[in-house]
């Protein structure tokens, strides 16, 4: 009982952390580089376990970011929820890709994500971004096998699920 | 992981209720998109649920803030020292200037006493830290750590000690959003200090850039000239700087030229800003002018301690 609790507070938490670093500036060199934290996080749940990750957990995930930084309510949840959708779709061929298949689907999954993204903020009337901000899927599908491996690593540690 | 596998095709499950959900919670947020569009919900949406959203942005500061003491500490000693140095020139300069400038600011205020009119040339202004909060406009705002509590409103000028930054958009309880002058979504009113030619200043998409896309093919506008607010618009109070013009094109059109200016204020360094509260005059038609009567000196006693008060710059 007690370790399904625990194992929910360490589920929510990566969740919030990844919000949180999300907010968190770069120095303004880096910021292009910038991975989307949610994204990423999501993704590893929704591999990992599936029965937790739905499009509603995705979509109220999405809402929250929004409410954190965003331009327009509900344009983080439309991203997250396409996000999600497609990870849980192939979920049982991504888990078992050797890790630099899964990187690559990954930023796959990302560009696509800025693609939605830039297509929400031109409807929205917003300018085209400079080039450097497609840079962040490649800095999030290079920095994939690490994350996967270090939440993978925690989660055995805590033995939890 | 015990999970039962009962599907009939585990590679595709729950695909038709999947691909329905997902249309349904895409068109829900589609719907809510294009609503709050309409209507701005997430700023109110967002002051409605500050109690959550202000800690958040303050735990967020808090890497920033960190870094920054951390830097202050362990920042050596000989650049604390050169950095102490040239603020103390520059207080010095900034003081010696200030000295010449009360006198002419005593005069002005004579000659307007005389005249009869009420504004003065104090700032009525207030301190404000930057919080380091990414909102995910790309470098064209900045979260204050003052709100709609410390007498903040949407619509202040921002400026810090060489330039206007920008103003603030929207207004929480304890912190405020500042779009800087170089989103491209925001223009200044500008004139140009050797010349007087008055143009617009628009934001850029690399971020870091004001661009001056309408001057006229025969003004004379050179690099390195200084842009000041005009004033016109009535929010922005004229006289600050703004940016030095970098260079100067015609443009594709060749209908008019293009300049592109460097903004003056610090943007992406600045951690202490200063609000102005003497808003400009509003905007629409100026206010009915008040009925001329003698100067000050030689009006009634009444008349005279009653304008007296008013020009001391009182906030508003």
């Amino acid at each position: 009982m007690n370790r399904q609790r625990l194992s929910l507070w360490w589920f929510v938490g990566t969740l919030v952390f990844a919000l949180l670093s999300m907010l968190v500036p770069l120095p303004g060199v880096l910021e292009p580089f910038k991975p989307y934290w949610p994204a990423l996080v999501l993704l590893y749940w929704s591999l990992e376990s599936e029965d937790r990750v739905t499009l509603g957990l995705a979509f109220s995930v999405g809402l929250a970011a929004d409410l954190l930084n965003g331009m327009v309510l509900g344009e983080q949840a439309l991203r997250l929820c396409a996000l999600a959708f497609i990870a849980l779709r192939f979920r049982s061929r991504l888990r078992f890709f050797p890790m630099w298949q899964q990187a690559l689907a990954v930023l796959a999954l990302l560009l696509n994500d800025r693609i939605l993204l830039l297509i929400v903020r031109v409807l929205a009337g917003a300018s085209l971004p400079p080039a450097s901000w497609w840079i962040s899927p490649f800095v999030g599908a290079a920095l994939w096998p690490f994350l996967f491996l270090l939440l993978d690593d925690l989660r055995a540690r805590l033995r939890i699920q | 992981m015990a999970r039962t596998r009962d599907e009939s095709s585990p590679l595709f499950a729950g695909n038709a209720a999947g691909t329905l959900r997902l249309i349904v919670y895409l068109a829900l947020a589609v719907v809510l998109m294009v609503l709050d569009h309409r209507n701005g919900w997430l700023w109110r949406l967002r002051y409605a649920a500050s109690a959550v959203v202000e800690p958040v942005y303050r735990l967020a500061g808090l890497p920033a803030a960190g870094i920054r003491t951390v830097s202050v500490a362990f920042a050596d000693r000989q650049r604390l020292t050169e950095q102490n140095q040239r603020l103390r020139e520059d207080l010095l300069l900034a003081n010696a200037k200030l000295n010449r400038m009360a006198a002419v600011a005593e005069q002005n205020q004579r000659l307007k006493e005389l005249l009869d009119t009420q504004h003065s040339l104090e700032l009525n202004v207030q301190l404000a830290r930057v919080i380091g909060v990414d909102l995910g406009a790309y470098r064209y705002e900045l979260t204050l750590n003052m709100g709609a509590r410390d007498g903040v409103k949407p619509g202040q000028p921002v400026i810090d000690a060489h330039g206007v930054m920008g103003q603030v958009k929207e207004v929480l309880p304890t912190t405020s959003v500042v779009m800087l002058i170089t989103d491209p979504a925001h223009a200044i009113p500008v004139v140009i200090e050797r010349t007087g030619l008055r143009t617009m200043a628009y934001g850029s998409r690399d971020g870091d850039q004001l661009s001056l896309p309408t001057i006229p093919l025969a003004a004379d506008v050179r690099a390195g000239d200084k842009l000041l607010t005009s004033g016109l618009g009535g929010r922005f109070p004229p006289g600050f700087p703004v940016g030095e013009i970098r260079s100067v094109a015609p443009a594709a059109t060749g209908m008019f030229l293009v300049a592109i200016a460097r903004p003056s204020a610090d943007l992406d360094r600045s951690e202490d800003v200063l609000l102005l509260h003497d808003l400009a005059e509003p905007d629409g038609p100026p206010a009915p002018v008040t009925p001329m009567g003698p100067p000050a000196g030689l009006a009634p006693a009444g008349a005279a301690s009653a304008a007296a008060p008013a020009t001391g710059g009182a906030p508003r």
